[in-house]
């Protein structure tokens, strides 16, 4: 099949998702709403007991905690994508895709674009939530920009697994209960909220391997959330985050698009 | 290529459950074929491997010519499908949901909106065109998820229980829309798990249970294997039910089955009217008062009945207190007695 109907093919599912956004926003509130909670909880319950290197005043924390909370919500975004294939898998609808000549993997590329412009739209939510707490971009223009783009690059790519387990999984609640195990340890054995060196030596170095503290900490220098003279803990993940992250990105698309496709191929809604 | 659509020997197995065992089926080009029997008979899975989107563990299969097994993409250009649960999209409008399809068809964007816009007004859909589907009644979705399996224009049909769960209104709705689709040439395949709904749109019928088929011809072919009329009727008083079964059974081609708890007598004759009318004769000269009498033929429910051993869903279902399903098309001059005929020729 020629390329440009794949690209036409995923332009229809990727059009019709965004549809679905619009149409039911209570899905983007509430995606919005649970990082909104953590940073009102981390900012003003936990963070005054949280020291960060490089300050003591509640300020500095608030910077330290976006780019965690940048982290953390971009892959709570990807998630998505994986309920709304589980959803789409139970109502039949993949059954009416797979039924007509269309691309097959155009159903997967469609949906995981319009995954990035609903985590484009929650990361300005989640911009807008820190300025009000006190956080900033102190960095260039250009320097921030690559910031997000590398967070909706990490995004994307763990989208890929969470179509893949969406599709492996009987049910969205099964789906969301299974993530939610396995995406809360991950976010917090990291450098998203408390600095790494608190944690016991195990764990740490953990945290330091934790492709979400690479991405964490990528953020915090690409806005400029590092004060000044602190410095970057030894470990290369930490020393290289945008490298790390982009080697983490690579290896679940590479690994994982594959998977998913052969899953859909052989997906059944019954 | 006389068959639209044509399958060997196609078997399916999941883990501990052989969903099919060996199907064949031949439909010529034009006609309806109606694949009739219960829940769990495997009905769906002929459909889900006919429209390629299940892979049989045997068998070979063509549509409109195609290998299915070989050349699902071209297959899938030749059909439309319209599932048991209908995969519209709730969140869409119903020209959005055509609009989709039809882009995904490949029909180009002007030819798909001039489609979507098309078959919303032969469905008359027009109205809530623009209105999230989500806000359709039941009836209103089967009929976008039938006007999705149309969108391109195929030669070929597959529709998985049109009507399962719909009311009676919405059904007869339904039937009409499907009449006219084959009014106009489209081979049609239709599951159904209501007798009647094969009676009154299929050509041919097969009736499939565990995975095998165990009938096949055309509906009065059917209804032969099962044999004449039979006489039913409800007297008024259950003390005089044995004594106008003395009465009746001289004439009568057999036994005559009793329902107590119903008052209702059902036997087989021959002769018709004639009997009917003697019959009438013999139970008031005996002073024995009737509620209710009948001429009964024989209906597809009494094949599935005589053919599975087991009543059918649709009775199933009614008996477990749904409301009754419309009246059969076929003139049926007493009414429906499912409950009766569990009692009467379920041990035979």
């Amino acid at each position: 099949m020629a390329a440009p109907t794949v690209f036409a093919d995923a332009y229809v599912v990727a059009k019709r998702n965004i549809i679905k956004i619009k149409r039911v926003p209570d899905l983007l509130v509430f995606t919005t709403l649970s990082p909104i909670m953590f940073v009102l909880l981390f900012a003003y319950v936990f963070g005054g007991a949280i020291a960060v290197p490089g300050g003591t005043d509640p300020d500095a924390y608030r910077e330290f905690l976006m780019a965690g909370i940048f982290a953390q919500t971009a892959i709570f975004g990807a998630t998505i994508t994986g309920a709304g294939l589980a959803e789409d898998i139970k109502k039949g609808i993949i059954d009416r895709f797979r039924s007509l000549p269309m691309a097959p993997s155009a159903v997967l590329s469609g949906r995981t674009i319009s995954d990035v412009a609903n985590n484009v739209l929650v990361l300005i939510v989640m911009s807008l939530t820190g300025l009000l707490v006190g956080w900033a971009i102190h960095s260039s223009p250009a320097e921030a920009a690559l910031g997000y783009l590398l967070l909706l690059v990490f995004a994307y790519a763990i989208s890929w697994i969470m179509a893949w387990l969406g599709m492996l999984v009987p049910s969205v609640e099964v789906f969301n209960n299974a993530t939610f195990i396995v995406i809360f340890p991950l976010t917090f054995v990291a450098n998203t909220f408390v600095p790494l060196e608190t944690l016991p030596a195990p764990l740490q170095t953990f945290a330091e391997w934790n492709p979400v503290s690479a991405v964490t900490q990528a953020s915090r220098e690409l806005f400029g959330n590092i004060p000044e003279g602190v410095p970057t803990p030894d470990a290369w993940p930490l020393q290289n985050p945008v490298l790390y992250t982009l080697i983490w990105s690579a290896i679940f698309i590479v690994v994982f698009v594959p998977l998913a496709n052969y899953q859909y191929r052989r997906s059944t809604s019954r | 290529m006389a068959d639209a659509i044509t399958a060997q020997g196609l078997v399916k197995r999941y883990k501990t459950v052989t969903a099919l065992d060996g199907v064949d089926l031949a439909v010529p080009t034009g006609s309806v074929l109606g694949l009739l029997g219960p829940n769990g008979a495997g009905k769906t899975t002929i459909v889900r491997i006919l429209t390629t989107l299940l892979r049989p563990d045997e068998g070979s299969a063509t549509v409109a010519g195609v290998d299915v097994l070989g050349r699902p993409r071209d297959v899938r250009r030749r059909i439309g499908l319209s599932g048991q649960y209908a995969a519209v999209d709730e969140y869409l409008t119903g020209f959005e949901n055509l609009d989709m399809i039809g882009r995904l068809y490949h029909l180009g964007a002007k030819r798909s909106r001039e489609r979507a816009r098309e078959l919303l007004a032969s469905f008359r859909l027009e109205d809530a065109a623009d209105r999230p589907s989500k806000t359709y009644s039941g009836g209103m979705r089967r009929r976008l998820d039938l006007a999705g399996a149309l969108v391109a224009d195929p030669p070929i049909i597959f529709l998985d229980e049109p009507t399962t769960g719909l009311d009676p209104r919405g059904r007869t709705e339904m039937w009409e829309v499907i009449q006219g689709l084959v009014a106009g040439g489209t081979t049609l395949l239709l599951t159904t798990q209501y007798l009647e709904e094969a009676d009154l749109l299929a050509d041919d019928i097969v009736v499939i249970d565990h995975g095998k088929i165990i009938a096949q011809g055309s509906a009065d072919q059917l209804k032969t294997q099962v044999g004449g009329e039979r006489l039913e009727l409800t007297v008024r008083d259950p003390a005089t039910l044995l004594r106008a079964r003395d009465l009746l059974e001289p004439l009568g081609v057999g036994k005559a089955a009793l329902d107590e708890g119903r008052r209702t007598l059902l036997m087989p004759i021959t002769g018709g009217a004639q009997v009917l009318t003697e019959a009438l004769r013999v139970l008031d000269d005996a002073q024995i008062g009737i509620d209710d009498v009948g001429l009964r033929r024989p209906t597809l429910d009494d094949v599935f009945l005589s053919l599975t051993g087991h009543v059918s869903e649709e009775e199933a279902q009614q008996q477990n207190g749904r409301p009754p399903d419309p009246p059969p098309p076929a003139p049926a001059p007493a009414g429906r007695h499912a409950a009766a005929d569990e009692s009467s020729t379920g041990g035979a």
